[in-house]
């Protein structure tokens, strides 16, 4: 009887849909094309990838822009729109050869002139391009398609720090678009990367649309890709990355094949797109992790002293927090390093201070350090998958032990505005909040900014240790692996003491796929890439 | 009534005075900064501020407001902080697929909950009667979201007939756009259904104990003709008022329903406009809603003299 029903109503409403289809033909314009619809962690709003930093603008960016050189899965830094280089003997002089046939979406061909205002306007904004421009002497126009890098220390991080995959990107734009303000936003884009920003196709916060560069020349010898080095090609005529801000909807669009390609879906939901024909799930391996951490203010009492926030590890259980963040044990891992685990410099430099999960001698030591019970104010984010339930488990932790705990509730939006404020507590600072970082930058001393403890220069928290700076800057002049090891063990031991954060676990972000139509994903790279996937 | 009409149009300058007055200062009260959210994650104090200055958020406030509403006097909404796309735009953008789906939703609701509710009326504390107010019930009571997970889950997820999201838009034909539709129409609409079915049936019964209808029935007449001539037109005035209310009731359902279907309309871009902390757009939409509820109130006003030939403005 309900089948009988089921199948009427079916086909009522088949036969008006039919119906109502016949009366006028849908567009079949792009029924020819192979279209990529993508949707990712967030909106694709900015079309400046070194005005802000915001993950989204990087995987734009790296769409419609091309980089000097790429950094492939093992850190190592591979020439891109680069054909030769030149290192002198001294390692002071970096002699750099463009590739032959590259050009701008708009026809012109890329040139040094254009090279060096966007690498100055690059570091500008980013902290590895920054660091990397504290050692140059000169930049300068050797030819059309060569420049000239003159260091005044044999900085060991030129060529990594150009190939960096994690936002800023070092993307090279045309000349006009690279002397604007780095603090101004630029307005078009037109690079020189496999696909081209359809820009009178673009709906903020709804869509946006890239289409394939047939001009883009990639590297010759079919290199495979790896990061983002290796021979990059357009796969797909179009790319459409739509924004879902529905996490269930986009779900249930990749299974029902609305969508290709999701970025980021819920934890909760890896179970259902396991079990989903014909999605994939992809964990893309160690070093591409995210690592959730507690950040301390280093400016206010009671964490302005090392002891205090040194008790802060007491109430820190990875699994506690892994469990309310991630559940299934399978995608996380315990990892007491502050580089990310399962990659070369991860170490146990300082983990000694997790050993001992206990709430009483964390408020012992509190004690000690002067704590007298005054609000200790969190910024607790409500909007987060992740940060928010890791927010309640350190919150319950707190409570347990005895502090006086003051939650503000607040979105994350708000969270980002107030972290930046450095007024005392009571006058709308903050103690603690709880943040993310991905396994790519946490794996190298100079692209994790987190492990920086400039003090007024550096970012919110405010760590300061000029003697942890300096074994920092000293990781840029190691010679070898073991000596980069040796000194990244240093520098953990050295920020462990002085908690320049409470890493609470690493755990992998999958992302999700029909795999039944695309093919040549390229593994996660920190910034997810478009280029080299095709589709049936 | 065209001098009613002048001076209600007229009285609709202050309110959109206020409106704008309340809109801005509270946006500016609300916590958060988008040059925060630009700079995102590794940026210092010091380069948050670079930013705030250079989209001339640091600006005393009353300034900015003067700023923006000389450029609303001269129909510039603004740019948009982050896509410094010209706000106008955005919402034009935007306009169709919500025009699309608040209207399909008043045609649905209105075309099946007024006989709903006349139904009730007629057949009242009978079987039928409970039935339709048992689903005005339920249909009040369920949220927006989570009709259209149920919706999603049936129609889309399980029996594949029509899409889990999206918008088509009507330039690309009608069984696409109408295909879009049914569902975030049947979600938005389930709940407006209900509130009109419900004063339709009210309504229908308080003019049904009328001495004209007992007079209309003792004259033999059918009583389709009884309840939809004579009954429904005079009991036609609360119902407006109520579809009238119901498109505020319509606007915020929007905002819900096109997150959930991801439908690219204004109710999308007011949620991402807020999270982002996106002043310029925000302020624009909050000025077109109010707008748009001043004329469909004013429209509601003008019917009344249609309906109820007592009414004379």
């Amino acid at each position: 009887m309900l089948g009988r029903l089921k199948g009427q109503l079916r086909s009522f409403l088949v036969t008006s849909i039919v119906a109502l289809a016949a009366l006028t033909q849908g567009n079949s314009a792009f029924a020819e094309e192979k279209v990529l619809r993508a949707v990712l962690h967030a909106d694709m709003r900015v079309l400046d990838p070194i005005w802000t930093t915001a993950t989204v603008a990087g995987i734009h960016g790296a769409l419609v822009y091309d980089t000097l050189f790429g950094n492939d899965a093992k850190g190592d830094a591979k020439p891109q729109m680069v054909d030769t280089y030149d290192v002198s003997a001294d390692r002071l002089t970096y002699t750099f050869t463009l590739r032959d046939g590259l050009k701008f979406h708009d026809g012109t061909p890329v040139s040094s002139k254009d090279v060096i205002p966007s690498l100055k306007r690059w570091a500008a904004r980013d902290g590895a391009g920054l660091r990397l421009f504290g050692f140059i002497d000169k930049l300068d126009v050797v030819d059309a398609k060569t420049f000239r890098m003159v260091l005044t220390k044999p900085y060991g991080m030129v060529l990594e720090s150009l190939g960096k995959t994690s936002t800023s990107l070092p993307v090279i734009m045309r000349e006009a678009d690279a002397l604007t303000d780095p603090q101004t936003q630029v307005k078009t884009a037109v690079g020189s990367g496999p696909f081209k920003f359809a820009a009178d196709l673009w709906v903020p916060g709804s869509k946006a649309v890239y289409v394939k560069n047939p001009d883009y020349v990639s590297r010759p010898g079919n290199e495979p890709a790896s990061f983002f080095a290796g021979s990059k090609f357009a796969g797909v005529d179009r790319i459409e990355m739509v924004w879902i801000s529905d996490p269930q909807t986009a779900m249930s669009a990749l299974i029902n094949g609305e969508i290709d390609f999701y970025e980021n879906p819920n934890i909760d939901f890896y179970p259902i797109l396991e079990k989903a024909k014909g999605v994939k799930l992809e964990t893309t391996g160690e070093v591409d992790s995210h690592i959730g951490f507690i950040r301390l203010n280093h400016l206010h009492p009671p964490f302005n002293t090392p002891k205090a926030r040194q008790a802060m590890y007491h109430l820190v259980n990875q699994e506690d927090f892994l469990r309310a963040v991630v559940g299934d044990p399978k995608y996380y891992r315990i990892c007491h390093a502050l580089f990310t685990c399962g990659t070369p410099l991860s170490n146990d430099g300082g983990s000694h201070f997790f050993k001992d999960y206990n709430p009483k001698k964390a408020l012992q030591l509190m004690q000690e350090a002067g704590y007298k019970g005054e609000p200790i104010v969190i910024l607790a984010t409500t909007d987060h998958n992740t940060i928010t339930p890791a927010t309640q488990v350190l919150i319950q932790a707190m409570r347990e032990a005895g502090l006086n705990v003051d939650a503000q509730s607040m979105d994350w939006g708000s969270t980002v505005t107030r972290r930046a404020k450095k007024d005392p507590p009571d006058k709308g600072g903050w103690n603690i909040f709880i943040t993310t970082t991905g396994g790519v930058s946490a794996a190298n001393p100079i692209l994790h900014t987190w492990i920086g403890a400039a003090c007024d220069k550096g970012i919110f928290g405010w760590p300061c240790s000029e003697k942890l700076e300096a074994v920092r800057d000293s990781y840029g002049f190691a010679q070898s692996l073991d000596d980069k090891k040796r000194i990244a063990r240093e520098l953990q031991t050295l920020a462990m003491e002085e908690v320049v954060y409470i890493p609470f676990g690493q755990w992998n972000q999958l992302i999700s796929y029909r795999s039944d139509r695309l093919s040549g994903v390229v593994p996660n790279t920190g910034l997810v890439v478009f280029w080299n996937i095709v589709k049936k | 009534m065209v001098s009613y009409i002048l001076r209600r149009l007229l009285a609709t300058i202050p309110v959109m005075g206020v409106v704008a007055v309340f809109v801005f200062f509270l946006l500016r009260l609300a916590p958060g900064d988008p040059a925060a959210i630009i700079a995102g994650d590794d940026a210092t104090v010091t380069q948050i501020a670079a930013i705030r200055a250079k989209l001339g958020l640091d600006r005393p406030v009353l300034e900015q407001f003067g700023l923006w509403v000389l450029g609303m006097l001269q129909g510039d909404f603004g740019t948009s902080i982050f896509s410094n796309l010209p706000v106008s735009r955005l919402i034009a953008q935007r306009v169709e697929p919500t025009l699309a789906l608040a209207l399909s939703t008043l045609l649905v609701a209105v075309a099946l909950a007024i006989p709903l509710g006349v139904l009730a009326a007629a057949k009242a504390r009978r079987l039928t009667d409970r039935l339709v107010m048992l689903f005005a019930v339920m249909g009040f009571a369920m949220p927006v979201f989570l009709i259209g997970y149920v919706l999603i889950y049936v129609f889309a997820d399980r029996l594949g007939w029509l899409p889990v999201q999206g918008y088509k838009p009507l330039s690309e034909g009608i069984g696409p756009w109408a295909r879009h539709l049914v569902l975030p129409s049947l979600a938005l609409g389930i709940t407006y259904m209900a509130l009109i079915a419900r004063i339709t049936r009210a309504s229908m019964l308080e003019v049904l104990s009328q001495d004209y209808i007992r007079t209309a029935n003792s004259k033999g007449l059918a009583t389709g003709r009884v309840l939809l001539l004579h009954a429904l037109k005079n009991a036609a005035v609360p119902i407006v008022t109520v579809i009238g209310i119901g498109i505020a009731l319509l606007i915020s359902g929007v905002v819900i329903t096109e997150t959930v279907f991801n439908i690219p309309g204004l109710g999308r871009l007011t949620v991402d406009a807020v999270l982002k902390r996106d002043y310029p757009i925000v302020q624009g939409l909050i000025i077109v809603f109010a707008g748009v509820k001043v004329l469909v109130n004013l429209m509601i006003d003008i019917s009344y003299a249609f309906l109820d030939p007592r009414i004379r403005y």
